[in-house]
């Protein structure tokens, strides 16, 4: 291929992928955008893109009716809880199944993929009453359990990924030399799959942060994390867009900047094994 | 990074750890509207008269709600010490018990002041089991400018061929002028409410005395026949995709001669801020047929104790609060007659400040023509207006509202609809066994 022609063929690609960002990146700039409009702009026909009155008054509103602050550190703790309680379970889980593998591991793991195939809302009532008898309902304590159970496949099937690449023959080294088990997991394997450990963690507490059944039915005034603080700014009797955007949009700021200055990690995570 | 991590992991444990339950605190379930939100503006009022009583509020879109507030009562989850529900919880809730009855309300409560429409859907079996917060029912708001130029009259008490004249001769596409806004968004809240309320008038019922299906009969297809013929000439693009929201943006935006909708879009319409035509609303009664229905629903959001709730004292004390004569008076005094939550006492319509308001008479007179246990022309065997006040309603009538909302989109032909809704209805009410 001639020199121009590989140009232009970046500037293709160039132009593709931004649009292809861009178009994936609109809902939520016009949400963001719509947060700053007065409730009359956020429904004008045609739609108003930037030759509107920018206010503040929205995020205002919200601040002074909700608790922003509680809705978002039960956030923090419901999806860094489960994931680290996950992570808990999950790694010496996936170690087994990546070194030791039975007869019936990849059924096992079959099996616990096929857990999220069932339609959550199948078992809500006997989650319910289990919680409702244990105490847990609208507890953290409760959110965080049945968080961890529902993205434990998940995080197992991707440190399971991860530790398949990591050679053998290193982990038996360790042994050789006299490391437990304990030792094995905690101070050869970990160190090594910190990447790929990492990219479970920053995926699993973007999938917690956006569970929006389990943490809307499970909950009531204590424990309800930002998507019951989103869910209280739609009305389907009521043009409340304006502000149910600035209240999205403070929900979706702290995960959105997270996974700014992390994606590298979460694309070396989400790809890694791939491409061989 | 270590440090950050634990010390992360150490609150979160000290978060997941605190949990102590105040004696007094009552925990209120509540729709996101504007009257719910004003009235949670305005309880210092409430603690003010009971310090000993804490009150912390859950707002919610009302399907969520509806979902949370249905699976804690059912489960006599305890959650909840007061929820907000509807005119169609309230009669299937009281048969089963799941509520507290609240029939020993104060007698400076005045429950004989309660609208007696809307205290006949919240009564079961002699028992008042909620207090209605607002009630609501549906009328004609329309655009009294376009009216003129189209050289048309509205009556007080329109017909169904009028309205259908009238939105035709107000149509104006190339200016995007629709001469009627009606809902078309499939849901049991949405068109098929508003298409149950309609057919009413057109002397068709979801059900006769024996709960066989009836939608193979000659009325349901006189009034899908019109609706959709109405809305192809003169409704707005996409209307099968519109629902209150949209319908409220396209009227407030200048875009519709006429809309028939809840009461309560009244305010909405009227309301200089948000409306570009407020100063050209002009309100009719819900139209009919002749036959002594008219197409208007009635709703009330209700204040109800469940249960299983262990502060049911408590929680009177906040009903009998919210729902009084004195709130409606509080909320006048902060914030005028205007934005007091219509459609609950007699004694508000009776007030000469509140008479000033342009859509109280037609609101009032929209409510009292309203009869939840006599909904149809022919007699049935389910009270309920826009709905029939059995469980399996919401399922049903969603699953119908998809077959309009794809007839309206020309998807399928009436008859098809027609035919597909019978079919659903009969195979859900054999599954319910109220048929063989």
């Amino acid at each position: 291929m001639s020199r121009t022609a590989i140009d232009y063929h970046k500037v293709l690609m160039t132009g593709l992928a931004w649009g292809i960002g861009l178009m994936i990146f609109f809902p939520i700039l016009w949400t963001i955008m719509t947060s700053f409009k007065t409730e009359a702009d956020a429904i004008a026909s045609p739609p108003l893109f930037l030759g509107f009155d920018w206010t503040l008054e929205n995020y205002s509103e919200v601040q002074e009716r909700s608790n922003y602050f509680r809705h978002f550190w039960n956030s923090v703790v419901v999806s860094f809880g489960s994931t680290f309680l996950g992570l808990l379970i999950a790694i010496p889980a996936a170690w087994a199944m990546a070194f030791v593998p039975a007869k019936r591991t990849k059924d096992v793991l079959m099996w616990m993929l096929s857990t999220k195939m069932l339609p959550p809302v199948g078992v809500l009532i006997p989650i319910y009453l289990l919680f409702r008898d244990t105490g847990l309902l609208d507890t953290l304590t409760g959110l965080v359990l049945v968080l961890t159970l529902i993205n434990l496949p998940i995080i197992i099937w991707m440190l399971y990924t991860y530790f398949k690449e990591i050679p053998g023959e290193i982990l038996e080294a360790a042994r050789m030399d006299g490391a437990t088990l304990w030792a094995e997991i905690a101070h050869v394997l970990t160190p090594m799959a910190v990447p790929g450990i990492a990219s479970t963690l920053l995926l699993n507490v973007i999938l917690a942060w956006n569970e929006a059944f389990w943490t809307l039915n499970l909950t009531a005034a204590k424990a309800a994390p930002l998507t019951a603080f989103i869910a209280s700014y739609s009305s389907p009797e009521g043009l409340f867009y304006a502000k149910l955007s600035a209240a999205s949009t403070m929900a979706i700021a702290p995960i959105l900047i997270m996974g700014w200055f992390s994606q590298k990690q979460l694309v070396r995570g989400l790809t890694f094994g791939a491409v061989k | 990074m270590k440090h950050l991590v634990s010390a992360l992991a150490g609150a979160i444990a000290v978060s997941m750890a605190a949990a102590p339950v105040l004696a007094d605190k009552l925990t209120i379930a509540t729709v996101n509207n504007g009257d719910m939100v004003r009235m949670q503006k305005l309880t210092d009022d409430f603690t003010a008269k009971h310090p000993d009583i804490e009150l912390e509020w859950v707002t919610l879109e009302e399907n969520v709600l509806r979902q949370r507030v249905t699976t804690d009562v059912a489960t006599k989850g305890g959650q909840y010490d007061v929820m907000t529900i509807g005119t169609y919880e309230v009669p299937i809730w009281g048969k089963k018990g799941w509520l507290v009855s609240l029939n020993d309300l104060p007698a400076s409560y005045d429950v004989g002041d309660i609208l007696p429409a809307i205290r006949s859907g919240l009564t079961v079996d002699g028992n008042l089991y909620a207090a209605p917060f607002y009630g609501e029912s549906s009328m004609v708001m329309y655009r009294t400018d376009l009216m003129e130029k189209a050289g048309l009259e509205m009556p007080e008490a329109p017909t169904w061929d009028f309205i259908g004249k009238a939105a035709r001769a107000m149509t104006d596409r190339e200016n995007e002028i629709y001469g009627v806004c009606l809902r078309g968004k499939a849901g049991w809240g949405e068109n098929a409410a508003f298409l149950t309320a309609t057919a009413n008038s057109f002397g068709a019922k979801w059900f006769d005395m024996d709960w066989q299906p009836q939608f193979t009969g000659e009325a349901w297809k006189k009034t899908l026949s019109y609706y959709i013929d109405l809305m192809n000439d003169a409704g707005p693009p996409g209307a099968s995709s519109n629902g209150f929201n949209e319908n409220l943006a396209l009227f407030q935006s200048g875009k519709c001669g006429m809309w028939i909708d809840a009461t309560v879009a009244a305010s909405f319409v009227t309301n200089s801020n948000d409306s570009a035509v407020a100063d050209k609303v002009g309100f009719a009664l819900a139209p009919d047929n002749g036959l002594g229905k008219r197409g208007n629903w009635l709703w009330a959001w209700s204040l109800a104790i469940p249960a299983g709730t262990k502060q049911a004292e408590s929680a009177k004390k906040f009903v009998a609060w919210a729902t009084s004569k004195e709130y409606l008076e509080l909320v006048a005094s902060k914030e005028g007659w205007a934005n007091v939550p219509p459609g609950t006492r007699a004694s508000l319509y009776a007030n000469p400040e509140y008479a000033k308001v342009p859509f109280a008479k037609m609101t009032l007179d929209s409510i009292n023509s309203a009869d939840p246990t006599k909904p149809t022309v022919d007699p049935v065997p389910y009270v309920g207006i826009q709905f029939v006040a059995i469980p399996e309603f919401q399922g049903i009538a969603t699953a119908v509202g998809q077959q309009f909302s794809a007839a309206l989109a020309g998807n399928i032909t009436v008859d098809q609809a027609l035919a597909n809704a019978q079919r659903i209805t009969e195979r859900a009410m054999k599954k319910a066994r109220y048929i063989k």
